[in-house]
């Protein structure tokens, strides 16, 4: 009678014991749910923030970084911050710079890489010429300097690795008809996306600016090739006997310069 | 008998100053705020003690020290941290492990100053415990956050904890972290008493699990005094870790075991016949009732004084 009595007790017990874990369990589910949609929301990340040197990939970062700061004590240019809650920013806590602001110095012993204690910021980074923080786009030629035949040149002459990450390009101003125009160009395999150009562009609003590789990037079609290349490498004519015909050249005498020396303007 | 216990009572308060009374929360107040002003120097004084936040820090460019509950958010999304990381988590656990896991949550954490206060309004307002979870519902807390960051593949609950959004807060820059600390506050004063570090942060849930063979340890030596005022329960933020001990009869140890006691000491401080003392985990001596006091569980006494706080 009493075991009878006792068993019972214990059924009932466990009931209400699987009825609290099932409860709790659902209350978790609730949370976990919340807690997933709102981190696929806090993914997204600004075009204008940029990560610090040696960041894994924005997915793998996010999986990665504590959220610690020690990157940004580091930084002996207070480039870096991290990101506040409720600012439309990167991930809360995660570090990022604004180029405008304050960009990166590219020192060469990259303390905030060195000071990070997860791996967020990969170590196999040695040499700060090869960081890829994004690149360099010079986004608005309307209103660049050298584009309007200007030489104002300060992205160029600011960039760490002048004539490898950014070029001057010579090309006829049309508009003078016998001046250059001294474009900026940016080579997106040498540009560390360090910022300083964005931050030095003498405009307003700077006309070339960071972006993260995905935005700045097109992606050339695996099967295509470059003629010219294929038949460097190949030592001669990809298909031989074929007649090759003169290129035609706009006639440099139909170009007829507005502004013409001993001419007695 | 009436008569007998309250002239005990005022004597008990007489003799024990407001400080003495005090005396551990005023020491953890202390460190809590040690702790705040070495991560502040650099920044604000430019003195650079101790950099980082308490999820990752470096101290002095020599020891590095580490979160458990973060780096194993981190590992379970399958990334390894490096070197340094992994020696502060090493540093960090044992340490705790062998001292007393949830030292963190009451002389470290910067949250405990809000809950406290939390709670020292739920008392001066006299309100009702409120919701309260099932005691392994801390656990259930930390399964999910791991479960949602081994899925997501991201620190998701880095988002929303709390505690890291408000110490970050206050050495980095605050933003709406605030509106967090808030939350927790009211949580703590008006839905559930002791609701946040006593039933759902799982930080404090990994911290808890580091607590169970710690030599840290309170004991509950002087048993036989107590009279049954109940200031201590009231005062506990884990209060159904007292009970085994001090309810104990005989040879049952008066050591509080429970790896949810957080080693405040809070219970010390209020005690005024100092049943309670720190101690370790092997010290399970009693000390045996002396004749001067007032006859201890006198059934009379007890309901005489059993209203007072
Ligand atoms: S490389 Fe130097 S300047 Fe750039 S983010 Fe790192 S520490 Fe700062
Ligand atoms: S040091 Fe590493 S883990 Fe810490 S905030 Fe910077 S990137 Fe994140
Ligand atoms: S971001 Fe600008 S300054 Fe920096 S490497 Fe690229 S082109 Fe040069
Ligand atoms: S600094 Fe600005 S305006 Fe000057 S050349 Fe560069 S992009 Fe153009
Ligand atoms: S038993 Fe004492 S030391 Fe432990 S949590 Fe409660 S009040 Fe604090």
């Amino acid at each position: 009678m009493s075991d009878l009595k006792k068993t019972g007790l214990s059924s009932a017990k466990r009931r209400q014991f699987l009825g609290d874990a099932a409860r709790t369990a659902c209350g978790c589910a609730v949370a976990a749910t919340f807690l997933t949609v709102y981190q696929a929301q806090a993914k997204a990340l600004p075009a204008d923030a940029i990560r610090p040197p040696g960041a894994l990939t924005e997915e793998e970062f996010l999986s990665a970084c504590v959220r610690c700061g020690l990157c940004v004590r580091d930084c002996p240019y207070d480039t870096l911050k991290l990101a506040e809650l409720g600012e439309t920013g990167p991930a809360t806590g995660t570090p990022y710079f604004t180029a405008r602001d304050v960009p990166c110095e590219m020192c060469e012993d990259i303390p905030c890489v060195a000071a990070c204690p997860t791996g967020a910021l990969d170590h196999s980074l040695t040499d700060i010429d090869d960081a890829d923080m994004g690149v360099a786009v010079l986004i608005d030629q309307e209103n660049c300097l050298n584009f309007l035949g200007l030489r104002c040149d300060v992205c160029y002459r600011v960039c760490p690795l002048i004539d490898e990450a950014i070029k001057l390009e010579m090309t006829p101003n049309t508009r003078t008809g016998s001046h250059a125009v001294f474009s900026p160009t940016v080579y997106a395999d040498a540009c560390t996306g360090c910022g300083k150009c964005e931050k030095a562009c003498v405009l307003p609003e700077s006309a070339i600016k960071v972006l993260p590789r995905r935005i700045a990037r097109a992606e050339s079609a695996e099967h295509y090739r470059l003629g010219w290349e294929e038949k460097a490498k190949a030592g001669n004519a990809l298909v031989p006997g074929v007649i090759d015909l003169p290129d035609r050249v706009p006639d440099a005498g139909a170009f007829e310069p507005v502004f013409q020396p001993g001419k007695g303007q | 008998m009436t008569t007998h216990a309250l002239d005990a009572q005022s004597l008990k308060e007489k003799k024990r100053s407001w400080v003495l009374r005090n005396r551990f929360l005023l020491l953890r107040r202390s460190t809590q705020l040690l702790v705040l002003a070495l991560f502040l120097a650099g920044p604000w004084a430019g003195v650079w003690i101790v950099k980082g936040t308490l999820t990752s820090s470096m101290t002095l460019n020599i020891l590095p020290l580490s979160d458990p509950f973060l780096l194993l958010q981190t590992m379970v999304t399958g990334h390894w941290p490096e070197l340094t990381g992994l020696i502060g988590l090493a540093i960090v656990v044992v340490s705790y492990a062998v001292f007393g896991g949830r030292l963190y949550c009451s002389w470290v954490c910067p949250m405990n100053v809000v809950t406290d206060s939390a709670n020292w309004l739920h008392r001066k307002l006299d309100l009702k415990k409120g919701w309260q979870p099932k005691k392994h519902t801390r656990y259930w807390v930390l399964a999910m956050t791991l479960l949602v960051a081994a899925g997501s593949g991201s620190l998701a609950y880095e988002l929303v904890n709390p505690v890291t959004l408000l110490h970050r807060g206050l050495v980095f820059g605050m933003g709406f972290a605030w509106a967090a600390v808030l939350m927790v506050f009211l949580f703590d004063t008006f839905v559930s008493r002791h609701g946040w570090c006593g039933h759902l942060c799982p930080m404090g849930a990994v911290y808890g699990l580091l607590n169970t063979k710690s030599l840290l340890r309170i004991s509950a030596k002087n048993r036989e005094a107590c009279d049954d005022c109940m200031d201590c329960f009231e005062v506990c933020p884990e209060n159904h870790v007292i009970s085994p001990a001090l309810r104990g009869k005989g040879d049952d140890t008066p050591l509080i075991q429970h790896r949810d006691c957080t080693s405040c000491g809070r219970c010390i401080d209020v005690c005024d016949l100092d049943v309670f003392s720190f101690t370790h985990r092997f010290d399970t001596q009693l000390i045996q009732p002396t004749s001067i006091e007032p006859g201890p569980r006198d059934p009379v006494a007890t309901k005489a004084m059993g209203g007072h706080k």
